[in-house]
């Protein structure tokens, strides 16, 4: 078989939207690769990317990623770099045309192809999917979408590989997605070049597990490396992951030679279990995988094999992404010092609760947390000793009315002068209203969104 | 028996799907697998997080890479851009598990004593490390 011994580098540049800007120039500068895949999008990143179509409806992607390019095209381009990414966030139209640009400004025009993958959008079809029945239930609640569909700012599908590689062998260089699955911008160019077809479910099992290293940059390669941390070389220049697939799905994770970080078995495990749900279950649009399955062989110099990995049939349903307004938040903070740090931030905790009162102002959640001590542990952090060094006071509030939570950010400088002593740390001015935007997963039959998968792939 | 603090047993990580955080568990030493699993039940779980997890905790089994996946349901304050939490993603939830104390014969509590923990000269150590 031709593909014998072949091998397949996919490099993870981007793990998510305000990374190591310079990662991906090392991954393209630092030595061999096939495909630079970068991945934008989680599921706070929709919402902050709505928002911002919401202001402006030029913006809603990740404009990082259009700098990147200006920088890297050529070197793509020159090396046959191909480039896959999700940073179409709300608008891959706006961002595949702002990287056309791009590419004309560094150079490329004429001899670069971008691709753009749309389709997975179904704001406009939002009523008539809900009329012809689907219900699009919260995945964690049951409820029917219809409760807040008046609040709804952005529903997409997660949608699979098959447009990535139709990309792909239409020729695109680059190719844009909305709200791709983050591990389809690995093994959508690996069921290209290996030519994988739907039911090679273990061969994109283990595409899918490769792309779970690959997703989020270097947390595979040594960063937010729980093990032994201190004896991390080089993280100031560490490398991101590169998986090295064969044909048969069996890969090798790696890193260039010469760059910062570890690849371990510890490293590369740690990785597997973020977000992870149930194991044996782990579902994407193209297969169903079994992580109980993975095989490490940690071969040293930054080498982990990674093997035996089985999938099963995909399911007839996608997930869907949704978005919805509600309503508003702040998070106003303090700085208390010795003595008596903690005692003091409590203190004043309760007069601005005792002012807010006073105020007539109601917040369906109130939450406050001395950082510095229990806001990351809770009650298992115990009480605190008198002499802490200091502490920083931490209230936030949440309300369906703007309003209130404005008022509230008016109330957290006046306790400088008009509450417990030794406080300092206000000088970044009041909190910042924020709208949220919640998070609403369902599923919904592929065969409703399949059919508008749109691929257009143009020239420079 | 003894009993040693998770930290020195294993290592963990963590993220979030909604308002559900995960935390995998994983041994430093794959032979102290079977003890986190007798040891680490998702009631124990439970209980050592108190009102930190409003809901229910799972557990799955990883026997290939000597790993348990716990998800703590209702623990990230409604979760995403909705929490009021410093740690609203849940990025170190896991490292609060790490506190919990468990039984393990007398010489496995020897063995790991003082792992998972920064040696007091681990800077040096660091430059020491063979290239």
């Amino acid at each position: 078989m031709s593909d014998n011994g072949r091998v397949v580098r996919v490099a993870s540049g981007q793990g998510f939207w305000g990374d190591d800007l310079e990662a991906p120039v090392r991954q393209v500068e630092g030595g061999p690769i096939d495909y630079l895949m970068l991945d934008y999008l989680a599921e706070v990143t929709m919402s902050i990317m709505q928002k911002q179509r919401a202001r402006d409806p030029n913006a809603g992607y990740a404009r990082d990623f259009v700098s990147l390019m200006q920088r890297i095209f050529p070197a793509c381009i020159k090396q046959g770099v191909r480039v896959v990414t999700n940073a179409g966030g709300v608008n891959p139209r706006g961002c595949a045309e702002a990287l056309a640009e791009a590419g004309r400004t560094a150079g490329v025009a004429g001899r670069a192809t971008v691709g753009l993958v749309t389709g997975d959008d179904l704001m406009d079809r939002l009523d008539s999917l809900l009329g012809e029945g689907h219900e699009l239930r919260h995945m964690e609640t049951g409820a029917p979408l219809c409760e807040v569909r008046e609040r709804v700012q952005s529903a997409n599908a997660y949608i699979g590989a098959a447009p990535i590689v139709r990309a792909l062998e239409f020729g695109a260089d680059v190719i844009v997605t909305g709200r791709s699955t983050d591990t389809a911008l690995t093994y959508g160019p690996l069921m290209h070049e290996f030519g994988w077809a739907v039911d090679d479910v273990d061969q994109i099992a283990a595409g899918v597990v490769a792309g779970h290293i690959n997703e989020c940059g270097a947390q595979s390669t040594g960063g937010n490396c729980m093990i032994d941390w201190w004896q991390v070389p080089d993280l100031a220049a560490v490398g991101f992951p590169i998986v090295e697939v064969g044909a048969d799905g069996a890969f090798v994770v790696t890193k260039h030679h010469g760059s910062g970080g570890w690849v371990t078995r510890a490293s590369v495990t740690e990785q597997i279990l973020y977000e992870m749900g149930d194991p044996t279950t782990y579902i994407t649009p193209d297969v169903i995988v079994d992580f109980t399955s993975i095989q490490l062989d940690d071969q040293g110099d930054d080498r982990v094999r990674v093997h035996g990995i089985t999938g099963r049939a995909r399911t007839d349903f996608l997930k869907v992404s949704i978005a919805y307004s509600a309503g508003w938040k702040a998070t106003g903070t303090l700085t208390y010092s010795w003595p008596d740090a903690a005692a003091k931030a409590k203190a004043a905790d309760r007069v601005l609760r005792e002012r807010l009162d006073r105020l007539g102002l109601r917040f369906d959640e109130m939450r406050t947390e001395l950082v510095g001590w229990d806001s990351t542990h809770g009650a298992l952090a115990g009480e605190p000793p008198a002499d802490l060094p200091e502490v920083q006071l931490r209230v936030g509030v949440r309300a369906d009315e703007r309003a209130s939570v404005e008022r509230f950010t008016r109330e957290i400088a006046p306790l400088v002068l008009t509450g417990p002593p030794s406080v300092t740390g206000f000088a970044g001015g009041r909190p910042r209203v924020q709208e949220i935007m919640a998070y609403w997963p369902a599923l919904i039959e592929r065969s409703v969104v399949e059919p508008h998968l749109v691929v257009d792939v143009k020239e420079v | 028996m003894a009993r040693v603090q998770l930290v020195h047993v294993a290592h963990t990580r963590s993220g979030d799907k909604g308002d559900t955080a995960n935390v995998g568990v994983i041994a430093y030493d794959s032979e102290h697998y079977d003890l986190l699993c007798s040891q680490l039940t998702a009631d124990r779980v439970k209980a050592h997080f108190g009102s930190m997890v409003r809901g229910d905790v799972e557990r799955f089994e990883l026997p290939n890479l000597g790993a348990l996946n716990f998800l703590l349901h209702g623990a990230l304050g409604g979760g995403g851009t909705m929490s009021l939490m410093n740690d609203a993603q849940g990025k170190v939830f896991s490292t609060a598990l790490l506190r919990i104390e468990i039984e393990v014969p007398d010489e496995v509590a020897h063995a790991v004593q003082g792992r998972g923990r920064m040696p007091a000269d681990g800077a040096m150590r660091r430059s020491e490390r063979t290239p």
